[in-house]
């Protein structure tokens, strides 16, 4: 068995790099900091893509099956004698998996900030966050214990924060954090009360121990964790149901999902990274990680489905209408998180049963360097002409032909056009729906055909449509942009390719998966049909979309406006929130408790004006009242003692 | 090692203060001796340290004992556990950083100086004290300065909010004396002699019916210090009229007085009182908690937004000591080590805009991000560790108290557990609506485009916070180790006594 210890070192130098340009980048290394990040993330990427080779290859199996293999652990803080956070790295297939996929997307993020960032006045604070946020989500992949992700979570949650609000002085952006922010530290509470009630049946917060003895139909953990309820609800199922609320703020699941969208106000690499290797992969990472525990308790698996696939569909809805190209990203990417979710959802343990688990995160896994390809391929299109909008857009594959065919590529991928690596990932994934449930199974097939529709939109509005009148003909920018495009495409071209269900399964050991060609034929002719309609109404400049738009009436314009979801939410935290919870509180301490202790205050006060002229100093009233005391007295003993 | 060391010398500091003329004087003997302070703090942590590592086991080390009142028992009887240590170490990072915060106190500079350093003599004093006499005479010692600190150097309705905090502490201070009062007329130690002396008393079983009328008294009086809802509301008026220094002082230490006091000898005394009380407790702490964080959302000033932050994690605090389960209990303590160290660094943060933008209101400010960096980092790193963010102590406290309150398995307090995290998402919501709109979003002054970054003072002063506050975040076991022996021993104290009945 190899010593896995230097795996530390891929999170670390992430770490590392951050405090030094936090501390030293904007006074020391300045426009330097891009090439120490890139080249600190360069070495990481290396490392993982070396652990990968080792342990997939050179350890392999044994009997069969991937082992689970704790690289390091410290005990991090123990709470009492058998309940502790640890610090650890642990390794099977999907944390290696996600670590490759991680770093090898940051890095190419890196790479295209130097052209992207070039001549930002914050460069080195921006390469710091880069750092931060790779660092958190490397550690939140490789973790031991469900504290150490729930810590990893909340620094996710707090870089994408950073990020976001990159252009601090934007009010939007600065909106956008927040809400951000908020909306998955409201989810995160969820996942926290979660891990209350899973530690505290389990009686560990260790994740190989925890799964062990709640698997374990005979260990007195999982007797006491089935046999509690809570209105009529087991408590492991609250306790999953909670967690999954964590992940599905993370991973923008409705109605968590509202602060996907704005999230694009960071830089558009940064989007990129959000939207295919950190952050949203995470919910549903979280849910593979304790998949185990899951699968044993089909309620909260159902929760995973139904919320999993209602977010497909809504979100390709919704990004139909929109005109802003990153909010038509950002849907898309709720959407295709959806399919992993619900891919998840109607999975089992084990065997054949396991398909969805795999091809859950086979879509994860291609569905990153076609996202990232969208993402960063979009952040040269607004490069170019300082716009996000559609509408300013258009005949643009003159100007930048290597964007224009890798983003064509990452649209067909996308779409499920084969041989591109999204066909692969989403074909088994309807196999998985197929097989155990068909209402999702037909969700998942229109949802295909809507998202080939929506993203040909895109790729027809932006580089078709009408001939562009853009007078500067610099292009696509440096070459530090192109290349991260054209890597990225020939990844969105093979990845598919890989045989993933050898190394990836619910179980670890091999699945035996093969297209089936006749059952492809539906979803690919849906995804060819939604291209040519795309073609149909966007390739040359014409009123049919409006035509459309109009005869769909209501419902477009609803669509249009997301439902009105953000619109409920507002409702809910300004009108209830502030005024009817906020503001009464505030004024009742101000007023109520607080007028309380005043008023016991002036009372003393009151009262000392009274008595104080007892003590007036005049010794011929203390005469008086001697003397008054005295028959007083006397009054009483005479009629006491009567 | 002495600890009345720890007492003497910031008395000898003050005095020597008193010979000191003009502000550079001042300032330069009370560095020296708040730089001592904290070298004399980490020392009695390392010796600590060594003295357990060798086997010592003993419940209070470096004890000493003077005779003070004989008639009356009272001794000067010192030592110190892990709890002590974690809160004498506090001290004496929250003093330095405050004397260095007021560097440039040029208004009565020789008795501001004098004040702040009297009040650390007290604080110390009251966190070495094993007598319950001595203990509250140090009480009161740190109370005194803090009137004229406030009702001299403050700003804003100052003679009212100093008024009201001396009165409504020394309110505590008297019910305090009542429980203390009430706790050693029951004892006795042989011949009918009463005894103040706190561990002497820990081995007497106090009748229960006595718990039950004293500990309400001396819980209620130390809560006041500690913010204890209803009577909390000394802290918003108090700490937005203090000057810098002393709204630290007022919120790192002084508040820890009354965690601390509630602690020690509310709960490790009078343990039956406080497991049949626990539900009261529980319930004031959850709402401080809760209804703290939501007061918080609806203030417009930097410092009331901090103080009544502080009202709301100070509940983790009561909250942690009423769910009595050993975790909870080490939470609380963690929670009063970590507050007390990001309070400071936010009234750091807040003085060091206030001194250069003049207004202290979230609307007003904005922008500061661009003109000072190094002072817009630290606010956003006390709100990051106030929202508990992993990586700072807030989350360390926070976590520990939650999962020690999840032990208690009793439905109610299940509930009050999970209204206590909720207040994690409200936390959120304040803290970055105060963060966005002061240190981000557009300049909306132009006057406040020249302004500048802080001086070297005060960076190092927010340095030795933000240091305190990460060790504690990233290596927690240190302080958990720490604490737990000490934690553990009230706990089985507790679980004995009130099995027994």
């Amino acid at each position: 068995m190899t010593n896995y210890a230097y795996v530390s070192l891929i999170p670390l130098l992430p770490l590392a790099c951050f405090v030094v340009l936090g501390l030293w980048g904007r006074k020391r290394f300045k426009t330097f900091s891009g090439i120490v990040g890139t080249g600190s993330l360069l070495a990481s990427t290396i490392l993982s893509f070396y652990t990968a080779y080792q342990y997939f290859f050179v350890d392999g199996k044994v009997n069969g099956v991937y082992q689970h293999i704790i690289a390091m652990k410290y005990t991090w803080l123990q709470f009492s004698p058998n309940v502790s956070i640890d610090m650890g790295i642990m390794l099977d297939p999907i944390s290696v998996m996600m670590i490759v996929v991680v770093t090898f997307i940051s890095l190419m993020v890196h790479v295209f900030s130097l052209g992207y960032m070039k001549g930002e006045e914050r460069f080195a604070t921006y390469y710091a966050f880069l750092s931060l946020f790779t660092f958190s989500m490397l550690g939140l992949v490789l973790s031991t214990n469900i504290f150490q992700i729930y810590m990893f979570w909340e620094l996710v949650g707090v870089s994408s924060y950073l990020l976001i609000g990159y252009y601090f002085d934007k009010p939007s952006a600065v909106a956008a954090s927040k809400k951000a922010f908020i909306v998955t530290r409201f989810a995160d509470l969820g996942f926290l009360i979660g891990i209350l009630i899973l530690a505290f049946h389990a009686e560990t917060l260790d994740i190989s121990t925890l799964i062990e003895r709640l698997t374990d139909h005979q260990s007195t953990q999982f007797v006491s964790i089935t046999t509690g309820s809570l209105l009529g609800v087991s408590i492991l199922t609250w306790g999953l149901t909670l967690v999954f609320i964590g992940g599905a703020g993370k991973s923008a699941m409705f109605p968590l999902h509202i602060w996907l969208p704005d999230a694009m106000e960071g830089p558009t690499p940064v989007s990129a990274l959000i939207h295919a290797a950190t952050m949203v992969v995470a919910g549903v990472y979280l849910v593979a990680r304790l998949f185990p525990v899951y699968s044993i308790d089909g309620a909260a698996l159902d929760i995973v489905t139904y919320v999993g696939a209602f977010s497909a569909l809504l979100a390709a809805v919704i990004a139909c209408t929109q005109t802003d190209i990153k909010r038509v990203l950002a849907y898309s990417t709720m959407s295709q998180i959806g399919y992993m979710m619900f891919s998840l959802g109607v999975s089992r343990y084990g065997g054949e049963n396991g398909l969805g688990f795999m091809a859950s995160m086979f879509h994860l896994f291609t569905h990153a360097f076609f996202k990232s390809l969208l993402f960063l391929g979009a952040g040269a299109v607004i490069h170019l002409v300082h716009s996000n909008d559609m509408k300013d857009m258009g005949g643009l594959r003159k100007f930048m032909p290597v964007t224009h065919i890798s983003f064509l590529i990452a649209c067909l991928a996308i779409s499920g056009i084969p041989p591109f690596a999204g066909f692969f990932s989403k074909e088994e994934i309807l196999t998985a729906a197929f097989d155990s449930n068909k209402l999702i199974y037909g969700v998942a097939l229109f949802t295909s055909g809507l998202t080939a529709f929506y993203m040909f939109r895109l790729y027809f509005s932006i580089f078709w449509k009408k001939e562009s009148h853009l007078h500067n003909a610099h292009g696509e920018g440096t070459s530090t942009m192109k290349i991260p495009l054209i890597i990225l495409a020939v990844c969105a071209v093979i990845a598919g390719l890989l045989p993933f269900s050898n190394f990836i399964t619910s179980d670890g050991a091999a699945l035996e998966t093969h297209i089936n060609l006749v059952f492809s034929i539906a979803p690919v002719l849906l995804a060819l049909g939604g291209i040519l309609l795309a073609a149909n109404l966007y390739k040359t400049e014409n009123n049919k979309p409006e035509k459309v738009a109009a005869a769909l009436g209501g419902f477009y314009k609803a669509a249009h406006s997301k439902f009105y979801v953000d619109e409920v939410y507002i409702f809910v935290t300004k009108k209830i929130v502030f005024n009817l919870i906020g503001r009464p509180a505030a004024w009742i301490d101000k007023n109520i408790v607080d007028g309380l202790m005043n008023l016991i205050a002036s009372v003393t006060e009151k009262i000392s004006e009274l008595i104080k002229g007892l003590q007036s100093g005049k010794v011929q009233s203390y005469t008086l009242y001697f003397f008054a005391g005295i028959v007083g007295l006397a009054a009483v003993f005479i009629y006491l003692w009567k | 090692m002495n600890i009345s060391l720890l007492v003497i010398l910031p008395i000898l500091t003050a005095v020597a203060l008193l010979f000191c003329n003009g502000l550079k004087q001042v300032r330069t003997v009370s560095l020296i001796g708040a730089t001592v302070q904290l070298a004399l703090a980490f020392a009695l942590l390392i010796l600590y340290w060594n003295e357990r590592a060798a086997g010592n086991t003993a419940q209070m080390l470096f004890e000493s004992s003077y005779t003070w009142f004989a008639p009356l028992h009272i001794n000067f009887h010192v030592g110190v556990d892990g709890i002590s240590i974690a809160m004498i170490a506090l001290t004496s990072f929250i003093v330095l950083a405050g004397v260095l915060m007021s560097w440039k106190e040029d208004r009565m500079p020789k008795e501001f100086f004098f004040l702040l350093i009297l009040l650390s003599a007290g604080a110390y004093g009251f966190f070495i004290s094993l007598d319950l006499f001595t203990m509250f005479f140090f009480l009161e010692v740190a109370v005194i300065p803090k009137f004229l600190l406030i009702g001299i150097w403050g700003s804003g309705k100052k003679e009212y909010s100093a008024m009201k905090l001396a009165l409504m502490l020394m309110g505590g201070s008297a019910l305090v004396f009542v429980g203390l009062l009430g706790l050693y007329f029951n004892t006795d130690i042989g011949g009918g002699v009463h005894s103040f002396d706190l561990l002497q008393i820990s081995q007497m079983h106090i009748p229960v019916e006595v718990q039950k009328m004293f500990f309400p008294f001396a819980f209620a009086g130390f809560g006041i210090f500690g913010a204890l809802f209803p009577f909390h509301t000394w802290v918003p008026d108090g700490h937005s009229s203090a000057p810098t220094a002393a709204s630290m002082f007022l919120a790192g230490i002084s508040m820890k007085l009354g965690g601390y006091g509630c602690l020690r000898v509310a709960t490790y005394l009078m343990p039956d009182a406080a497991h049949a009380y626990s539900w009261i407790i529980v319930l004031l702490a959850t709402i401080a908690i809760i209804y703290g964080a939501f007061a918080t959302m609806m203030q417009t000033d930097l410092k009331y937004i901090n103080a009544y932050s502080s009202v709301s994690h100070c509940g983790f605090v009561l909250l942690g000591i009423g769910m009595l389960t050993q975790t909870s209990i080490t939470g609380a303590v963690m929670q009063m080590v970590s507050h007390g160290l990001m309070t400071a660094l936010f009234f750091a943060a807040i003085g060091m805009i206030y001194s250069r933008t003049h207004t202290r209101m979230v609307a007003q400010l904005g922008g500061l991000l661009k003109m000072m960096p190094f002072i817009s980092t630290v606010f956003v790193i006390a709100g990051l560790c106030s929202l508990g963010l992993p990586g700072f102590s807030g989350f360390v406290a926070e976590m520990t108290v939650f999962m020690g309150s999840w032990q208690n398995p009793d439905t109610m307090y299940r509930i009050a557990t999970i209204l206590a995290c909720a207040s994690i998402v409200v936390t959120a919501v304040y803290i970055l609506r105060a963060v966005g709109q002061s240190v981000m979003g557009p300049v909306t002054d132009s006057h406040y485009l020249g302004l500048k970054d802080a001086s070297w003072n005060e960076k190092f002063a927010a340095g030795l916070l933000i240091i305190g506050i990460v060790a504690i975040g990233i290596a927690p076991f240190w302080l958990n180790e720490l604490i737990t022996p000490a934690t553990d021993t009230i706990m089985q104290h507790a679980v004995k006594l009130v099995t027994l009945k």
